[in-house]
Order: C-alpha cells, then structure tokens, then sequence
C-alpha cells in the first residue's frame, strides 16, 4: 500500500513538472538544481526557492515603488533591479519569469512607463503563479517522503 | 578528520546574489572543496589579509589560506573585474586562480578578464560539470594523493542516475517545447527579445 502512495504522488510530481515545462514557466536549470539535492541536503532546492522568494518579493515591492511614484523618472535604478531579477530568476530556471524581465527591462530603457506598469502587473501576476506550482510541487515531495517512510526535517515554507 | 579536512580546497566565493551564492556555495561542497562565501568584494580582500592600501595586513592568518576565488562580475560597489584587478597586483595574492563568472556572454568583458589573469570565464547559470572544470586550476598540490580519490567522494555526474525520477526526462524529451535551453549558452541568446504580446495568461486553478 505505501509502495503505491508513493508512485503516485511520483507521477503526481512529474506531471505538475511537465506542465510547468510546457508552460514555458520552467527550464533545465530547475532540473540541474534538483540533481544537485541528495541525502546529505534534501532540502537543497527548497532553500535556494525561498532565497529566490524573499528576494523576488523585495524587488517587486522596490519596483513597484518607483512605478508608483508619480515624479518617477529614475529608469537606470529600475534596470538595477531588473538585472537583479533576471539573474536569479535565471539561475532557478524560472524561465517564464526571467523573460518577462527582459520584456520589462526594454519597456524601461525606452522610458515607457505604461509599458513598465504592464510589464510590472504580469511580473506580479507569473510570480504568484510560480509560487503557488513551487508551494505545490514541494508539498508533493514532501507527502513522498513521508509515504516513504523516511525521516527528514520538514521544511517550513515560507 | 581534520586531516581531510586540511586536504579540501580553500574557495573564496564572491557574489551579490543571495540565491547565487547558495547554489555555488552547494556546488563546491558536493565537490570537496570548503568554502567561504562573501556578497561584496571589499569584505573579500579584508578576508584575503588586504586593508584599504593593499598592504597585507599584520598577523596574516595561514589557516585562512584560499585555493582559488570565484567571483561574479558584476557587483555594486567594487566589481568583478576590480576585484580581479586588485587580487592580480597583489604581491601576497597574485597567484591565487580567480574565476569570474558572468550572466552575460560579452566578448569584450571575457577577453579583459582574461588579459588580466583571470583562470577562467564562466556562464552563468553554474552547473556542476563547470565546478568539475574548476579543480584543475585550485593552487593546493594534492601530489601523491589521488585527486580522483577526492573528487569522487560526493561529487554526482548529471548524466548519472538523478535522485529525481528518471521518468522525468523521457517525459521532458517527448514534449515538443522548442524553447527549453540545453545549455548554460544558450541562455540569453534568444533570436529575437520577449515583448509583453509574447505571453499567453497563465490561469491559476486552485485545486481542492
């Protein structure tokens, strides 16, 4: 019975995984960072996830700022956080993300504010979406484990 | 074990990005190095024993002694590449390997660091294989030892079995997604840019 549990929620977690690849939400470089999570750090990914959560949400907070401020005309700090943004969100895999950056980014170096504000409203709408598949994904993982029967400390999600 | 301990090489790793230093402090432990992460360059150098006027300071501390230094290029404050620049005049520091990695593949920045002593130049994202690459530049002479011995101990091959299922990948290879990048070039090498057209509404089912 347990054997079956966990083959479940397996395949419950590679197609939540290739719906996100379909999407274009993801790429290769998540895949990479789950192979480098094993028994020594089984909690690998999901702390690099929730490095990338805190600092997404700050720089969202910060552009959004800017955008907000009706005298708003410092582009050069927006690129800033942008770069920011497109590295990190790069080095996840969070493919979907990092694009709509780059989208962002070329709004901002033509001083298109309208352009920016949409830009910024996608930027927090794909977010959410990410993070809700990634809060699912590794609840999954951890229902796994548990059905598993091995013991690991759970995670807490931020 | 201290004696393994003493065997690991040294990193110094340097980089602005939270989430980058994670990944590449994790890199380097899977391959047997120990590693010290810093998020700017000038708390680097103080690391390395050098105060504001590059001398060395007094009561240089051997136990800190660093095999290599990996360090992004592009940092607020004191850059990469000044970093490098700083490391190379150094007399004490100057043959410490330093690698710069970049999310950019500018020509132009690569051959200036390499023109100026840089070991290596390395895409961003890092995968391990790029880790591998790095133990052949580490200064500490590993002779008579087996460095494959080392190297073997936690280090994972991504062609080998993953932990994740190997169903995965034969899912990821029969969906006709062309735009999955397959390596670390590739990455910001897209034809032409996204524009905000280019995105089709990702609808948010919250299931049960």
């Amino acid at each position: 019975m347990l054997g079956l549990g966990v083959d479940r929620l397996r395949a419950d977690m590679n197609r939540l995984l290739a719906m996100l690849f379909h999407q274009g939400v993801l790429d290769e470089q998540f895949l990479q960072l789950q192979q480098l999570q094993d028994e020594s750090s089984p909690n690998f990914v999901s702390e690099v996830v929730n490095i990338y959560f805190q600092e997404s949400e700050k720089l969202l907070r910060n552009l959004r700022e800017l955008l907000m401020d009706k005298e708003f005309s410092d582009y050069k700090k927006m690129g800033i956080h942008l770069n920011q943004f497109i590295g990190s969100s790069s080095s996840i895999g969070a493919k979907r993300l990092r694009n709509v950056c780059v989208a962002f980014r070329a709004a901002s170096e033509q001083h298109n504010r309208t352009g920016c504000l949409r830009a910024l409203e996608l930027l927090e709408h794909d977010y959410c979406y990410l993070k809700n598949k990634l809060h699912e994904l590794f609840q999954i993982e951890q229902q796994r484990i548990l059905a598993a029967g091995v013991r690991y400390p759970i995670q807490q999600i931020n | 074990m201290s004696e393994k301990l003493d065997c690991l090489d040294h990193v110094l790793a340097v980089d602005d990005s939270p989430v980058d230093r994670k990944i590449i402090e994790h890199l380097l432990k899977i391959s047997s190095c120990k590693v010290t992460a810093m998020d700017n360059g000038l708390k680097a150098l103080q690391f390395l024993g050098l105060n504001e006027e590059d001398k060395s300071s007094s009561g240089g501390i051997d136990g800190l002694k660093v095999d290599m230094i990996i360090t992004d290029y592009c940092m607020p404050g004191m850059t990469g590449y000044e970093l490098l620049k700083k490391i190379k005049k150094s007399s004490i520091l100057k043959d410490i390997p330093v690698v710069i990695t970049s999310s950019e593949n500018i020509l132009e920045r690569i051959d200036k660091c390499l023109e100026e002593g840089a070991e290596d130049f390395m895409l961003k994202p890092l995968k391990l294989s790029d880790v591998k690459r790095l133990k052949d530049y580490m200064m500490k002479d590993v002779g008579g030892v087996e460095e494959s011995e080392i190297n073997k101990r936690k280090l994972r091959e991504p062609s080998d079995q993953p932990p994740s299922p190997p169903s995965l990948l034969t899912l990821m290879s029969s969906l006709s997604s062309p735009s999955l990048p397959l390596s670390s070039t590739s990455s910001f090498s897209a034809p032409s840019s996204p524009t905000l057209l280019d995105f089709p509404i990702l609808k948010m089912n919250y299931s049960d």
